[in-house]
C-alpha cells in the first residue's frame, strides 16, 4: 500500500470565499476517502475532513490553497476535491 | 476577529425557551431587536433569510454548535449573539447531535471577509473541548460573555 502524498494549487473562486456551506461540501467529500486530507493557506494548515478546522483558514475570495492527499486513494481524492474549487462548490 | 467585536452583550441569552430550529432563530433575532442591534421591522424578514439559508444545508457544524446567519441590508456592519439551551435543539447537524450552542450572525451584503473571519473565530475558539463544555454549561448571561472575553484575551486569535 502505497503513502504518496498527493498536491494541487487550487484558488478559492466563491465570491464569499471558503464559507460554512463549502467548508462543509469539502469535509463531506474528504470523508469519503482513506487518504488523510489537508488544506493549507499561507501560514494555515488545516485538516480538510473537519469543517471546524476548514473555516479556521478563513479562505477568502482569490486566496491560493494547497490541497494535499496522502494515502492510497490520494489521487482520487485530491481529483474530487480539486473539482469541487474547479466549480466553485456549485455557487455564484 | 474577536468575539467583542460582533457579539451584543445585551442580546446574549444563557437559556432559550424554543425547542425548535425556527424557534431559537426567532428568540435570538428578538434578543437582537430588543438590544437595539437589528431594526424591529426588519426582525421577520432576517428570520425568513436565516431559515432559507438552512434550507441549502444546516449550519449545525458538530460538537452541539450551530452557527445560524445571513446576509441583510438592514445592517451596515457583523453583528451577533449567542445563545444556549439546555435541553439542546434538533438542528438538523451534520453530526445528527442536538444543539446547545448557538452563534447567530447577521452580516452586510457587502462584506464577505468579516462573516468570514467571525467563521474563523468560532471555529478556532470552539475546537478547544473545555471552552465549548464551559459555554454550554454557564447559566448567566454574564459568564458567557466572561468566557467570551477570557477567549478574546488568552485564546489563538489572529
Amino acid at each position: 500500500m502505497s503513502e504518496q502524498t498527493v498536491v494541487r494549487q487550487v484558488v478559492v473562486g466563491m465570491r464569499q470565499g471558503l464559507h460554512a456551506r463549502p467548508a462543509d461540501m469539502l469535509a463531506r467529500e474528504a470523508r469519503k476517502w482513506q487518504s488523510r486530507i489537508e488544506l493549507v493557506a499561507g501560514s494555515q494548515r488545516a485538516d480538510g475532513k473537519s469543517i471546524l478546522e476548514v473555516l479556521t483558514l478563513a479562505a477568502e475570495a482569490g486566496t491560493h490553497v494547497s490541497i494535499e492527499a496522502t494515502g492510497p486513494d490520494a489521487d482520487e481524492a485530491i481529483d474530487a476535491i480539486g473539482g469541487l474549487f474547479e466549480r466553485n462548490f456549485d455557487e455564484d | 476577529m474577536k468575539f467583542s467585536d460582533f457579539v451584543a452583550v445585551d442580546a446574549i441569552r444563557s437559556s432559550v425557551k424554543a425547542r425548535t430550529k425556527e424557534g431559537v432563530i426567532r428568540e435570538m433575532a428578538t434578543a437582537l431587536v430588543e438590544a437595539g442591534k437589528i431594526p424591529a421591522g426588519d426582525m421577520e424578514s432576517i428570520v425568513k433569510a436565516i431559515m432559507k439559508r438552512e434550507d441549502l444545508g444546516s449550519t449545525g457544524i458538530g460538537r452541539g454548535v450551530a452557527v445560524p446567519h445571513t446576509k441583510h441590508p438592514s445592517v451596515s456592519r457583523l453583528v451577533g449573539t449567542v445563545a444556549v439551551s439546555r435541553e439542546g435543539i434538533d438542528f438538523e447537524s451534520l453530526d445528527g447531535e442536538p444543539v446547545q450552542l448557538f452563534f447567530l450572525l447577521v452580516s452586510p451584503p457587502d462584506r464577505p471577509g468579516d462573516h468570514l473571519r467571525a467563521l474563523e473565530n468560532i471555529s478556532r475558539q470552539l475546537r478547544d473541548d473545555s471552552f465549548c463544555a464551559t459555554l454550554k454549561q454557564a447559566h448567566a448571561a454574564a459568564d458567557i460573555q466572561h468566557l467570551l472575553e477570557e477567549a478574546d484575551s488568552h485564546g489563538l486569535v489572529s
